[in-house]
């Protein structure tokens, strides 16, 4: 077992992890879902600790898990916002004004991609298809979608966030 | 004669999200069916109906199950593909959110069929909501005793789970997704072995897309010959969810017998965006080659879309209007599967790249003359030569490009690169 600095996930994302382990045969099959969960503790990205402390709860080696978190676009190991954008730009919502959408946001937030503003707020990147071509153009806004987006709405949207 | 919809006949019922509402309108008769027969007789069943897999490759359902071996102490498992990323694609995030109760349903008369006690959703990270229905779901039909110890009583036993991605579209390719399930970065497998015999946690495991199984509890309620009436022909049966986006009026899923034309499709949708032509489509997904609009007359189902040279995939309908730029369009999706190339294949993890710096260079102006037989080269290095099927996905757009609309490409290669008006948006006036 790889040294993991000593780092532990608290008392509640334990709980929620052993909750789940009845449903695999395997201790590793619990790693997706116990990143999702420690991301979300973590505000929204996975510190090393946080990493760390998942590789501890799980019996894995830290590179083991580093590998997985880089694998996948919805783990993210820097900062985010407090909320989340991402605009699809795939074809569907290209053919319906998405890049104009995504230049309108990054105007109005005058940020780049990954990037977080300067309260905090909000952080953006682009995205392939998010299953929800019939809204095109369409983000996602934390968990939820927002569709048939105008380069006013998205700024709109922005502006009526906490 | 109208046609009754089948896998959409509870749009605008919420109700049917519990068990009770659910039976209410006629609910879980194929899975009370299903446990009346012996397993053997419900995948003849499913053979006979002729349901072939809606995820994208078309394999016959029934065969599939039949793969899976009955002398086994192995546990057995099923992992329902619910990942849904190609691009364009959003009917099983329609399945799951309108009627969850058919998705388990169906779930369950699989797991009966080939001796599986559990089953495994595995639905793409980003569909946050319709995992919280699907749990909800499940709960109820915990409740209700559709699932547990004893499936509605009959003895037999069945655990169901929804299990969340992370965001990648390698995990939809099923050895990719079983690899995921399991914890580890979602790099596909090679195959043989296939995953009937070594699937999830090296058991045996059928792995079918949601609208493939939401097919499953009609076939046995009605039975396959009713199934085998809806369809173009006996290789190609029953319903069918199109998802059509991109330049129609009203975008959106609609079922169809399989095997329904375009023309058919864009006037259920309201017609063309503001009343503009046609020029292309994709009739299938990101990974189907783009057709002119000389076949929109096409029955879009399994073989007749072979032999247009394209391929029906995710029946993901993509319409482009005469205002698009179909290099750009091509380009954009280059991105994309350079992007979702796991790496494993030189062919693949080079051949997304090269495809994706050509198409960049022309669109940025600098295309020279060669650059679409350079892009062919391209796609014969990849094709065929690699682990998983992306790297064929991948080569569908870029070759049909080249090959259906020379035109467009050369007149690109031609010019300085110019936005002109038609070039600058891949449609014009999109801000409505
Ligand atoms: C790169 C790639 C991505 C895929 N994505 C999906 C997907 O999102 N959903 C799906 O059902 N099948 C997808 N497939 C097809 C699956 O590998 C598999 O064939 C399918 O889930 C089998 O189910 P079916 O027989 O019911 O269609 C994908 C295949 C490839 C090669
Ligand atoms: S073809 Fe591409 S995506 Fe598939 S295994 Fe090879 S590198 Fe990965
Ligand atoms: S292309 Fe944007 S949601 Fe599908």
């Amino acid at each position: 077992m790889a040294d993991t600095n000593g780092a532990r996930l608290p008392d509640e994302i334990r709980d929620a992890i052993d909750a789940l382990r009845p449903r695999y045969p395997t201790e590793e099959a619990l790693l997706l879902p116990a990143l999702h969960l420690a991301q979300r503790h973590w505000d929204g990205w996975l510190p090393d600790e946080a990493i760390e402390a998942v590789a501890h709860e799980l019996n894995l080696t830290p590179a083991k898990v580093y590998g997985v978190v880089t694998f996948y676009d919805l783990y993210h190991q820097k900062p985010v916002g407090r909320h989340r954008l991402r605009v699809c730009t795939n074809l569907s919502c290209a053919l319906r004004g998405a890049e104009e959408v995504l230049a309108s946001l990054k105007n109005h937030l005058q940020v780049d991609e990954n990037e977080v503003t300067p309260d905090g707020k909000c952080s953006f990147v682009h995205f392939e298809c998010l299953g929800a071509c019939e809204q095109a153009p369409m983000m996602m806004v934390d968990d939820d979608y927002r569709g048939h987006l105008t380069p006013e709405s998205v700024r709109q949207i922005v502006e009526e966030l906490d | 004669m109208a046609y009754e919809p089948v896998l959409l006949r509870h749009v605008g019922h919420p109700e049917v999200r519990t068990v009770a509402g659910y039976r209410e309108r006629g609910g879980y008769r194929g899975l009370e069916q299903a446990l009346t027969m012996e397993p053997d007789e419900v995948i003849e069943a499913v053979k006979d109906s002729g349901l072939r897999g809606r995820g994208g490759a078309g394999f016959p359902a029934g065969l599939k199950w039949s793969f899976i071996p009955k002398e086994t102490d192995q546990p057995k498992y099923l992992v329902c593909n619910a990942d849904e990323s190609e691009p364009g694609t959003y009917k099983d995030r329609i399945l799951m959110e309108e009627d969850p109760q058919q998705l388990i349903e169906g779930c369950a008369i699989c797991c009966y069929a080939v001796s599986a006690n559990t089953c495994y959703i595995y639905i793409r990270g980003e569909y946050v909501e319709q995992a919280e229905i699907l749990e909800e779901a499940i709960r109820d039909a915990y409740q209700a005793g559709v699932l547990g110890d004893s499936v509605m009583g009959k003895g037999f036993k069945l655990d169901m789970y929804v299990h969340r991605g992370a965001g990648a579209y390698i995990c939809g390719e099923e050895t990719g997704m079983l690899e995921s399930l399991e914890g580890k970065r979602g790099q596909p497998r090679i195959k043989p072995p296939f995953p009937a015999v070594v699937g999830a946690f090296g058991c045996p495991t059928v792995i079918n897309n949601v609208e493939t199984l939401c097919n499953v509890p009609h076939i046995l309620e009605r039975g396959a010959d009713w199934f085998k009436q809806i369809g173009t022909d006996e290789r190609n049966t029953g319903p069918k969810l199109y998802c059509v986006s991109g330049h129609v009026e009203r975008p959106g899923t609609y079922e169809y017998p399989i095997g329904a034309t375009l023309n058919q499709i864009i006037e259920g949708c309201g017609g063309m965006w503001r009343g503009r032509q046609l020029k292309a489509f994709i009739p299938g997904g990101a990974s189907a080659p783009m057709l002119p609009a000389e076949f929109a007359d096409t029955p879009l189902d399994f073989d007749n879309l072979a032999k247009a040279g394209s391929m029906l995939g995710s029946a993901a309908v993509v319409v482009m209007d005469d205002q698009t730029d179909l290099v750009r369009s091509v380009y954009r999706l280059a991105k994309f599967f350079n992007h979702e190339s796991c790496g494993q294949c030189t062919p693949c993890r080079e051949g997304t790249n090269w495809a994706e710096l050509v198409l960049k260079k022309i669109v940025a102006g600098n295309g020279k003359p060669g650059d679409d037989e350079l892009i062919l080269r391209i796609c014969r290095n990849m094709g065929g030569t690699t682990l998983c099927p992306l790297a064929d996905a991948a080569v569908g757009p870029l070759r049909s490009l080249v090959q259906n609309f020379p035109d467009e490409v050369r007149a690109w290669l031609d010019s300085d690169g110019a936005l002109t008006p038609a070039r600058q948006y891949f449609s014009e006036g999109v801000t409505v």
